[in-house]
């Protein structure tokens, strides 16, 4: 099953924020959108989870015109990590978890005990949400998404208030999971360690995309992003890793 | 914690049907329960009572009962679409006149009442119901789309706007009644209650119950944020819609037969979510209990403390709510809504 973004364009206070954007990702892939702020980045993907519709362009699923879809029927199919940062109200973190069965209507305890372990949740299973530091907010609405039981996940940026070990474990759960994922990153380096390709956005265009050895290139770096970086090799994994010059 | 559930509805639903007996029978001519049993065991199935009790009969179930049976319609009402509107504006502090539907309630019947343009014993409340659903209509159609902070902002300002255009209307046309109307509307009471007017609002509130709890899905959603909703199959816009109707149209039965009673639709719903946890499936059956509970036994009060005159009951919820709502301001286990 494969998600594709077919030239799609997005305007917003008639600006156009994200342009003709083609992107596929294949079936138990991981792929990574890049790119400096402001670039579309999430705008792209609240497409994929349908809080927009883009003005031209269709997002495909499986070759199924996503907007004659009814959204419940999409949200079976893909589920989305959001920026939205947890809960007005203040839900247990099981009561948040079960959520995600909404658009099965069903709340089984199996599923959602299992993606509250996936994500390491489990023994907050009864705290309130309001009550949790940010990065464990962020894990249980992971396993939010999860207990979605979705073909395709879609992430914007789900590490920015984990620790080192926990944006780690996370992405590495995720990758585990053979879940479709496309994932919003800004930490250039984890996308490189998990991301089977990479994406890069500058101005709402795609301006590379590729296995991350192939995108993360010195010239990409200093074009897109404007930074200045050597590219080595991970010595165990053989992932590209970036090295800063200041 | 379901069976604690099922324990608080099983208790309140006895202490609501307790509540109901015991207010019937006190007021200025107290009866025992058992007698009061009797009466409305008469009246509903026929029965007979001596002669020299007809009086206190006609007390009993031509004043009281639909009295006491409108304040735990209304209560129930209120703590309900409390619960709504605090979901549909995602804001905590949020009650079922914060997008001034009572004020346009007000002006609505203080219209009628200094033009006459409306006749009969319901003008008055039929005059209020029409500026309720007329403020709600100019409500949403000013801010626009449903999004939570244009229709609090926008309800806030058009209640300025209605709350002048009433006190114009008492300063231009200074009636006996308008200024005694304007002051029942904005502190409320259930003194008005008849049989004739009863049925008309207990079938909208109690049809909006059920409908509200259908929703309660939805409204857990609605508070993990406009775009977790949508990515979970929830058209938020529409149903942003259907709860301001709901919502609006709720209100405005309520407040034309009973002005506009404040905070039980601000404090019922904390209170029920500190004891049951935030879930709307177990907030919708508990909060309208608690809140005709509360509605009855505050009603009690407002016409036996200073009988035979009565306080106005916004004074006595004002009594009660303010020091409990402060109490649970202080209170550190419980998280008021927005994140600490």
């Amino acid at each position: 099953m494969t998600l594709s973004l077919h030239g799609i364009a997005v305007a917003l206070g008639g600006r156009e924020i994200v342009r003709e954007l083609s992107l596929d990702v294949a079936t138990g892939t991981v792929v990574g959108l890049v790119g400096p702020n402001g670039s579309g980045k999430s705008t792209a993907l609240r497409c994929v989870y349908r809080a927009l519709r883009p003005v031209r362009g269709t997002v495909r699923l499986d070759d199924a015109d996503l907007s004659t879809l009814p959204l419940r029927h999409s949200a079976r199919r893909i589920a989305a990590m959001t920026q939205d940062n947890g809960s007005d109200l203040d839900f247990t973190v099981s009561e948040l978890v079960a959520l995600g069965r909404a658009p099965h209507g069903d709340r089984d305890p199996t599923i959602v005990r299992e993606a509250m372990k996936r994500v390491g949740v489990d023994h907050l299973a009864d705290r309130g949400v309001l009550t949790l530091s940010g990065g464990e907010r962020q894990r249980a609405l992971a396993a939010r998404a999860l207990a979605q039981t979705p073909e395709v996940l879609v992430l914007d940026e789900p590490t920015n208030h984990l620790d080192i070990a926990h944006q780690i474990g996370l992405l590495a759960a995720l990758r585990d999971t053979a879940l479709t994922v496309l994932v919003v990153l800004h930490d250039l380096n984890l996308a490189a360690a998990v991301c089977d390709r990479i994406g890069v956005l500058a101005h709402g265009r795609l301006v590379a995309v590729g296995p991350p050895r192939e995108v993360l290139t010195p010239t990409v770096l200093r074009e897109v992003f404007g930074v200045e970086a050597e590219i080595v090799a991970h010595p165990t994994t053989g992932r590209p890793q970036l090295l800063y010059t200041f | 914690m379901t069976i604690m559930f099922t324990k608080c509805a099983f208790g309140l639903s006895l202490a609501l049907l307790l509540s109901i007996v015991v207010a019937i029978g006190l007021g200025p001519a107290a009866v025992p329960p058992q007698d009061t049993l009797r009466y409305l065991g008469a009246a509903l199935t026929g029965g007979t009572i001596a002669l020299d009790e007809v009086p206190v009969y006609e007390i009993i179930w031509q004043l009281r009962t639909p009295r006491v049976l409108l304040a735990a319609v209304v209560g129930a009402g209120l703590a309900a679409v409390g619960v709504g509107v605090q979901a549909l504006v995602r804001n905590a502090l949020a009650d079922p006149f914060v997008l001034g539907i009572s004020s346009g309630a007000s002006v609505g019947a203080v219209t009628v009442l200094v033009t006459g343009v409306v006749v009969g014993v319901y003008a008055v409340s039929l005059g209020a119901f029409l500026g309720a659903l007329t403020a709600a209509a100019l409500v949403h159609l000013v801010a626009r789309t449903a999004s939570p902070l244009r229709l609090v902002l926008t309800g806030i300002a058009l209640a300025y706007a209605f709350q002048a255009a009433m006190a114009l209307l008492v300063y231009l046309v200074p009636q006996g009644e308008s200024t005694a109307t304007v002051l029942y509307w904005t502190l409320g009471g259930f003194g008005a209650a008849t049989w004739g007017a009863l049925p008309v609002v207990a079938v909208l509130v109690v049809a909006g119950l059920v409908v509200l709890r259908r929703w309660a899905g939805d409204l857990d959603l609605l508070a993990l944020g406009d775009e977790t909703a949508v990515s979970s199959g929830l058209d938020v816009r529409a149903l942003r819609t259907r709860l301001f109707l709901l919502t609006s149209l709720m209100t405005g039965a309520m407040v034309a037969v009973s002005g506009a009673i404040g905070f039980v639709g601000l404090i019922v719903p904390h209170l029920v979510r500190m004891v049951t946890g935030a879930v709307h499936g177990r907030v919708l059956v508990l909060a309208p209990l608690v809140g005709a509970v509360l509605a009855v036994w505050v009603d009690l009060l407002a016409r036996t403390v200073v009988a035979p005159r009565e306080l106005p009951l916004g004074v006595v919820t004002a009594l009660v709510g303010v020091p409990v709502f402060l109490v649970l301001l202080r209170r550190r286990a419980y998280v008021f809504g927005s994140t600490r």
